[in-house]
């Protein structure tokens, strides 16, 4: 099945491994999407200006349609679909439910994979464009114009910016207590 | 009879929530069909001209390549196709023919096994073209100015203009500009079609089921008993999917040419080159006043640009036959054909660059008479329909302003410009208004009665994100007096009927009268204990045409404040709050939502959107989200929008739509804000750095 136009490669995603031939011009969003299955991750703009394709690889996030397939080969990738468990929410989605952090839903699996990884950089101490003080003994605190910033990658044309900022400041302390 | 569970008024959750945080929720271009294989898309690279060859040649022996459907070899079309408001669209009439009107054209589309072989494939198309010479000048002065099609009313000629502003002490004539702007929904345009049986089903990214149903039926001379669109969810729409998109006809041939079941899924440069945008206008505003700031006259006359291709109207001046009363109201609205992609609907289509012009005229205006901007709007409010005479049904314009004002702490501002600083910052306050028509459009809707005391509501209306899923569930048990655990709505299938779209804010206007009939009428039968299942069928037609003519409208009151950097010219938009009469509030969780989208689109508008095309070679040249930027995260305060109470007599359920209004109106009170802040009036949108820089 390997020639010079395609590969095999094995992607870990939410926890299954799969095994993959795949064109070498097959960006990780269209490997994720056509060969997996999961088609949570969306192509807004197959050009990483929208976010809405941004899935966790290796843990951080990532535009997956700007990540070719064979360049992730081995890694383990994160969707939207394994963000929560079968029976509950994750913090982050419980909130954006409870406070209507969407409309149409089509950026939503990207600004939930950006806010779980935005999340985690904050944690380890990652300071954002924002960040008045980025001495290492600094500890930024996450308040909304830092959630902005971070979340800037991820862009909402139905306009759920605020309900998204407050979704995950709400959700931020009980994401950091599920790690 | 039961008790009414009042399911309306409730802010529960989103029905599809779950599935959409879950990413489980099947957006057009998720759902697989078996055997499916892939268009690519080749559009011109001309604006104006004549295709004298394609050599497939190469593209046919590119790996994966099925074949290539161009003019030769394409379907005929119905040239009768078209809008029931605008008549014949050219637009629709894809590879029909060698002609080229505007930059972007589909000239082909390249089928193949897989979406990167297809692109390949496209890659390697060879068009030849001669070009003609183009024409993307728009301007008011421009010699092929006409007026617009009248199909939605005629202009306003109310008293004598030019006598009452002679007759004026303050006056105001002034032109204001605004740019195309792209609709920009998140999900692209995508459409997968199959033949069954000789039929055409497909799955697509529409507005509107059952419309697109039928003028796809109509364009490939099919009964519409032939044609099935469905859709489970869509990515936004904001005007942008009305109508029948390239993505379904093109698929459409493909999937006739071939006999395969085809998706073609645009790419985001694709869907600003050959969907639609909003048309850019030239808009003059006159207005004359007594000293205590009473109206003599209006004059709103709008040009707006339009492709050779296909009528449409951009109605600018709407709101000035129904805001304020005036002794002279004279409204005029012309095109300008040109060779650009055909306008179309852009959320609040006419009232949003409308508003823009008239709403900073009106401030310009207070400015003159030195009064507050919200004194102007207390002294002329009218008692009727300023021009039509008729009653209004509603009208809670001035609730809005005074709420508005209110919570904002526009009390006490200082009238006067660039008084205001903060360090280095001039800050700025400012407002504006609007009104914005109600109605709603004929629809079915069918409701069964099951055998296990549950209810099937079935309706082709479409959630294009409002949230209608939703809404209707909760109209659905009010009005069968059921708790919402009994309802099983089923929408996004032109299958279900005859029912407006998800467009003009009267998509929950228009589905929920027609389940309320239906309701009403499955109850009725009910009441004989006839066997289980049994199904109503309501249409809303003779009661909505039998309406009495009457003012129906919504309003809003928006009020900003800017900082502005004159060093950079940065302009930030610090607090915005709104306050709107939408009627009776389905889901305040969900309103509110709207609303606020509503108003960042309005900001988004006001600072930073528009379509760029190159005068030489007459294309788009910001054709992506980098080029074409419209609010991000970081752009967007926390706002304060909410309703007063309100309520539409001339609606079964007290309705009207807050899916546009919420846009209208943001643009002129940043605009006002801007001039507040700086002293410098903004005529001219987006307000771009370069316009507000100081030296």
């Amino acid at each position: 099945m390997t020639d010079a136009t395609r590969s095999q490669i094995s992607l870990q995603v939410n926890g299954n491994t799969h095994r993959l031939t795949v064109d070498h011009r097959r960006s990780l969003l269209d490997a994720l999407r056509e060969d997996t299955e999961n088609t949570g991750p969306k192509k807004g703009c197959d050009f990483g200006q929208c976010g809405a394709c941004t899935v966790l690889l290796d843990g951080k996030r990532v535009v997956s349609c700007l990540t070719l397939a064979v360049a992730a080969d081995g890694a383990q990738v994160t969707t939207v679909e394994g963000l929560a468990s079968d029976d509950e929410l994750r913090p982050v989605q419980e909130a954006f439910l409870r406070l209507d952090g969407f409309q149409c839903g089509f950026c939503t699996p990207g600004q939930l994979c950006s806010a779980v990884g935005a999340l985690a950089e904050h944690r380890a101490g990652w300071p954002s464009a924002v960040t008045a003080d980025v001495s290492p003994e600094h500890r930024c605190e996450l308040d909304a114009d830092e959630v902005r910033e971070r979340m800037s990658g991820n862009l909402c044309r139905c306009g759920a910016y605020p309900s998204i900022v407050r979704a995950v400041l709400d959700a931020a302390g009980r994401e950091e207590v599920k790690r | 009879m039961t008790t009414t569970p009042e399911a309306i008024g409730s802010s529960w959750t989103r029905v599809e929530g779950e599935d959409k945080l879950r990413g489980r929720a099947r957006y057009t271009a998720d759902i697989p069909v078996e055997g499916m294989a892939h268009g690519a898309l080749v559009t011109a690279t001309i604006t104006r001209g004549r295709i004298t060859g394609i050599d497939t040649a190469e593209t046919l022996a590119s790996p994966g390549v099925i074949g290539v459907v161009d003019h030769r070899n394409a379907p005929r079309l119905n040239p009768e196709a078209g809008s029931p408001f605008f008549g014949p669209d050219g637009q629709f009439l894809l590879l029909q023919n060698d002609e080229i009107e505007h930059g972007g054209w589909p000239v082909a589309l390249v089928v193949a096994e897989t979406p990167e072989q297809a692109r390949a494939g496209a890659e390697r198309l060879r068009v030849s073209c001669v070009e003609q010479p183009h024409d993307i000048g728009f301007s008011a002065g421009h010699p092929l100015l006409r007026p617009a099609l009248s199909s939605f009313g005629p202009d306003a000629d109310k008293g004598d203009l030019d006598a009452e502003l002679a007759q004026s002490v303050v006056t105001v004539d002034e032109r204001y500009f605004t740019p195309p702007e792209s609709a920009c929904a998140m999900e692209p345009h995508a459409a997968t079609v199959w033949l069954e049986d000789g039929k055409i089903r497909a799955f697509d990214t529409n507005q509107a089921p059952f419309g697109t149903a039928q003028m796809l039926s109509v364009l490939f001379d099919r009964p519409l008993t032939d044609v099935r669109v469905e859709a489970e969810q869509l990515g936004g729409g904001f005007g942008g999917k009305t109508g029948v998109g390239p993505q379904l006809i093109l698929a459409t041939m493909a999937a006739m040419v071939f006999d395969r079941p085809i998706r073609v899924a645009l790419t985001r440069e694709e869907v600003f080159l050959t969907t639609s945008a909003r048309a850019a206008t030239e808009q003059r505003v006159r207005l004359g006043a007594d000293p205590g700031g009473r109206l003599r006259a209006i004059g709103h006359e709008a040009a707006f640009e339009l492709s050779v291709k296909a009528e449409y109207i951009e109605n600018c001046v709407e709101v000035a036959k129904v805001l304020y009363a005036a002794d002279a109201i004279r409204t005029r609205i012309n095109v300008v054909p040109l060779h650009i992609l055909p306008p179309n609907s852009l959320r609040a289509p006419g009232t949003a660059p409308g508003s823009f012009a008239l709403e900073s005229a009106m401030d310009e205006l207070a400015e003159r008479l030195q009064v507050d901007p919200l004194d102007l709007r207390r002294r002329n409010e009218p008692e009727v329909g300023p021009v039509s005479g008729h009653p209004f049904t509603s009208r809670n314009f001035l609730l809005c302003v005074e709420e508005g004002a209110r919570t904002f702490g526009w009390a006490g501002r200082d009238h006067r410009p660039r008084r205001r600083r903060e360090g280095h910052l001039l800050i700025g306050t400012g407002m504006a208004g609007t009104s914005f028509l109600t109605t709603a459009f004929p629809s079915s809707a069918t409701i069964t009665a099951e055998p296990d005391g549950t209810f099937t509501v079935a309706i082709a209306a479409m959630d294009i994100g409002t949230g209608a899923r939703t809404a209707l569930t909760a109209i659905s048990a009010d009005v069968l007096h059921v708790d919402r655990s009994k309802i099983r709505l089923k929408i996004g299938d032109s299958a279900l009927g005859p029912a407006w779209g998800a467009g003009g804010s009267l998509g929950t206007t228009s589905w929920s009268w027609a389940i309320s009939s239906a309701a009403g009428e499955l109850l009725a039968l009910l009441e004989s204990k006839p066997p289980l299942p049994v199904s109503v069928t309501s249409d809303t037609t003779n009661e909505i045409f039998s309406l009495p003519p009457r003012e129906r409208h919504a309003y809003s009151a928006i009020f900003a404040e800017v900082a502005v950097d004159p060093a950079t010219g940065e302009v930030r938009v610090r607090r915005l709050v709104g306050r709107f009469a939408v009627g009776r509030v389905v889901n305040p969780l969900m309103v509110r939502s709207q609303l606020v989208g509503g108003m960042i689109m309005g900001l988004s508008m006001a600072l930073h959107e528009q379509v760029v095309r190159d005068e030489v070679t007459g294309r788009q040249v910001n054709a992506d989200f980098a080029g074409y930027h419209f609010a991000a995260n970081a752009d967007v305060p926390f706002i304060d929008a909410d309703v007063v109470e309100d309520h539409e007599p001339d609606n079964p359920l007290g309705l009207k739509g807050p899916g546009e209004i919420g846009t209208v109106a943001v643009a002129a009170a940043v605009a006002n804000a801007v001039w507040h802040a700086t002293g410098k009036r903004q005529r001219r949108l987006p307000i771009t750095l370069d316009r507000v820089i100081e030296d």
